[in-house]
């Protein structure tokens, strides 16, 4: 039957983008299908959502995968609109965007997309291009005539200074909803030419969760962002939960045998080993330099929001040298955009070139701060251990390794390229642990595992 | 198989508008399905979005009884299933002297002496039931293990007095702040909704709905500006509960619109933290109100 293939095919297409969906999730969803019928596409959105998916930051990925292999229509779409002049459109728009009116965006992203998206000719190199379309549109420069739109019909129980600011929000989230729609039109499109597997693995984007930290682009940095929150409440409880359980049960013997000579050698009340609260000390050391500041930022700030699970936290940064940063990183949770900014410029990290090298860092790291780690700390190396052909000052590293109680090291490189070129990754991982860390879910792992309790 | 509840997916938007819950299409599907389907449906979202809401407006719109069991960390059996009334059965065995002890053992152990707790409550109920467990990311881990055996076929063993089956399957609503991941095993045996932030025009009818005395201009604003907060990437995110708080409160502070000062004076309501209140006054422009400049 040619749904149920659909439906197998949908499924093994979300799966490839890392969403488990076994056996028994088609069954409920064939089940879901067969309940509800195909009249209704929103209906069908539903079920299949509620019947596949697992937790929330699932669904952009979903809705994508969805819209190729349960796709509006089949060819020029029904509800594109008329039009075949631009200026024609984007005065259509302008109405669209400042009435907030969904459909007729989805009709005119449609409308642009097969008017002003097409390239090549039939036979040879041809499809849609969403790059194009807003190239051709160009949506963001309509911003002031859609605020002045807005501004004119704008309900009368909102003062105008307020207005304004809401009206310019709400503008630029509706045009950055224009291009969504246009780039799934163009991929619905060309899923047509080229066949709805292929699309589907290369133009959907990940879901944040499996987004590499070293390639993720400024919209998925700002999602990654949004996640710490949360993320960091989960944690925090995850963490607690397992220091309260680990801190039950054991007897202690020595002190029940000396309470059990008040009851004439028999230990009536037992007495149970009393814990001390184990909150570690946490220092982290992070390279802050090029392609892995992004992942060493996000990270310095999720430890932030987890601070109140150590007794204390200090971080460092370098590049060329180690400086101090623990008190930009606390009070930078109220900018956390500019906290890469305000650490390149506030903090000194270099003494020439931007390139890093972890052997003076390393070095100056273990000079000018020798009492930060003590026994009770652990710390976390946060790069890639790419040197720039300079000394990888192993010594140092072992310095820090003796001394600490835990040393790790995240490394946010495929694990496939360590010790390649000039990484000292496989070099420095003979003398600590080094895990592979290159999106949310692992280091979300890691965090679980690694962090003391 | 039992009978379904709804017939449709627009009977079940309706019902439950009548019961004065408003739904999208999505979750009105989702319902429908769990109902259809006969699985629990575990509701996940934001704190004040509706989750607690759904079940109290679904036991209304189907009129059946709503059975909550509340979790919290270290909810146990006793507190889940049914518990013995050890103090009832200690009077008993001390009134009783004389008898011999089977008799005792018989009497004590019989439905007299029993404490059920919501799961069990919820299976032997023979009328339409609603059982909600809210919050069950609150709960630990062993106690998913107890949910999954019940949730599963509906059925708990009591070894003294045998397996008690559900004559008639409950509609199982579980909810989730997603402070614990739950684990895989459970949500697979259920469907998955997760509840958001409504659309605009849902959320104004919501707001009318809750308060219908606010004036239809103004709630219509008080949308615009919750939407435009919760684009903010804020702390803690106004919901709709908070949404409603604050037209309660335009209401009883007589605003007719939305200007800097009823905004600023009333803001308290929506936004809880002092962080989120600070980035809210500047991204809104309130402060221009101390600084003309």
């Amino acid at each position: 039957m040619a749904l149920a293939a659909r439906l197998v095919d949908f499924v093994g297409a979300l799966r490839e983008h890392g969403i488990p969906v076994g056996p028994g999730e088609t069954a409920d969803a064939a089940a879901a299908i067969d309940v509800l019928g195909l009249a209704d596409r929103d209906q069908l959105r539903a079920a299949l959502a509620a019947t596949v998916l697992r937790r929330a930051g699932q669904r952009v990925t979903f809705d994508a995968v969805f819209d190729l292999y349960f796709p509006v229509a089949v060819g020029t779409a029904d509800s594109t609109a008329e039009i075949d002049n631009l200026d024609d459109l984007r005065t259509e728009l302008v109405a669209a965007l400042a009435a907030g009116d969904g459909d007729a965006l989805r009709a005119l992203a449609a409308a642009g997309v097969g008017e002003f998206g097409q390239y090549g000719r039939a036979g040879g190199m041809s499809g849609w291009s969403a790059y194009q379309t807003l190239q051709n549109v160009r949506p963001d420069a309509l911003l002031d005539r859609v605020l002045a739109a807005i501004r004119t019909d704008q309900a009368d129980g909102l003062d105008p200074a307020i207005g304004s600011a809401i009206a310019e929000q709400e503008a630029r989230a509706r045009i950055g909803q224009f291009r969504e729609y246009v780039q799934a039109e163009a991929r619905r499109r060309v899923a047509e030419l080229r066949g709805r597997e292929r699309i589907s693995r290369y133009a959907v984007a990940p879901q944040t969760e499996l987004v590499g930290f070293t390639s993720a682009t400024r919209d998925q940095i700002a999602d990654l962002r949004r996640t710490i929150q949360p993320l960091s409440r989960k944690l925090a409880t995850r963490l607690a939960s397992r220091r309260r359980r680990s801190r039950r049960g054991q007897i202690d013997l020595r002190r029940t045998l000396r309470r059990s000579l008040a009851t004439g050698g028999i230990p009536m009340r037992p007495v149970l080993r009393n814990r001390r609260p184990g909150r570690p000390e946490l220092v982290l050391l992070c390279d802050m330099s090029g392609s892995v500041a992004g992942f060493a930022q996000f990270t310095l700030l999720l430890v932030q929001a987890l601070a109140d699970q150590f007794s204390k936290v200090r971080s460092f940064a370098f590049v060329g040298l180690t400086d101090e940063i623990t008190s930009l990183v606390s009070t930078g949770a109220a900018d956390p955009e500019g906290l890469a900014r305000r650490i390149m410029t506030e903090a000194r990290l270099t003494r020439w070139g931007t390139n890093s090298d972890y052997g003076d860092s390393l070095n100056s790291f273990v000079e000018e701060w020798p009492d930060v780690i003590g026994p009770r700390t652990s710390v976390l190396i946060l790069g890639d251990g790419r040197t720039n052909g300079g000394d990888p000052n192993l010594a140092a590293l072992r310095r820090i390794a003796d001394r600490a109680r835990h040393v790790h090291w995240l490394n946010p490189e495929a694990r496939n390229y360590w010790g390649t070129g000039d990484s000292a990754a496989r070099q420095y991982g003979e003398i600590v642990p080094m895990h592979e860390c290159r999106n949310l879910r692992q280091l979300t792992q890691l965090v679980t595992e690694l962090l003391p309790s | 198989m039992q009978e379904p509840l709804f017939t449709s997916v627009d009977e079940v938007a309706d019902r439950l508008a009548d019961a004065g819950y408003l739904t999208s299409t999505p979750v009105a599907t989702t319902v429908f399905l769990a109902d259809r389907l006969g699985k629990p449906l575990l509701v996940e979202g934001p704190a004040g979005v509706g989750k607690t809401e759904l079940a109290r407006a679904l036991a209304q719109a189907t009129g059946s009884e709503l059975i909550r069991l509340q979790c919290y960390e270290g909810i146990d059996e006793a507190r889940a299933l049914y518990e013995w009334n050890h103090a009832k059965q200690l009077l008993r065995i001390t009134s009783g002297r004389d008898e011999a002890w089977e008799d005792t053992r018989d009497q004590v152990f019989s439905e007299e002496f029993l404490l059920p707790r919501p799961l069990l409550t919820a299976i032997r109920n023979p009328d339409p039931t609603v059982l909600l467990i809210d919050e069950a990311d609150k709960s630990d881990v062993e106690m998913e293990g107890l949910l999954l055996e019940v949730l599963g076929d509906f059925q708990i063993t009591v070894p003294e007095l045998g397996t008690i089956t559900a004559t008639r399957r409950p509609f199982v609503l579980l909810t989730s702040n997603a402070t614990r991941e739950l684990s895989e095993a459970l949500k697979r045996r259920c469907l998955f909704l997760h509840l958001g932030f409504p659309t605009p025009e849902l959320e104004r009818d919501i707001v009318t709905l809750k308060v219908p005395e606010l004036d239809a201009a103004l709630a219509d604003s008080l949308v615009r500006v919750v939407a435009a907060l919760r684009a903010m990437d804020l702390r803690k995110a106004p919901s709709i509960a908070e949404s409603v708080d604050w037209a309660r409160t335009l209401l009883a502070l007589g605003a007719d619109t939305l200007d800097e000062q009823t905004v600023q004076a009333s803001l308290g309501v929506i936004l809880k933290y002092q962080a989120d209140h600070r980035k809210a006054t500047a991204e809104l422009r309130l402060d221009r109100l101390l600084d003309p400049a």
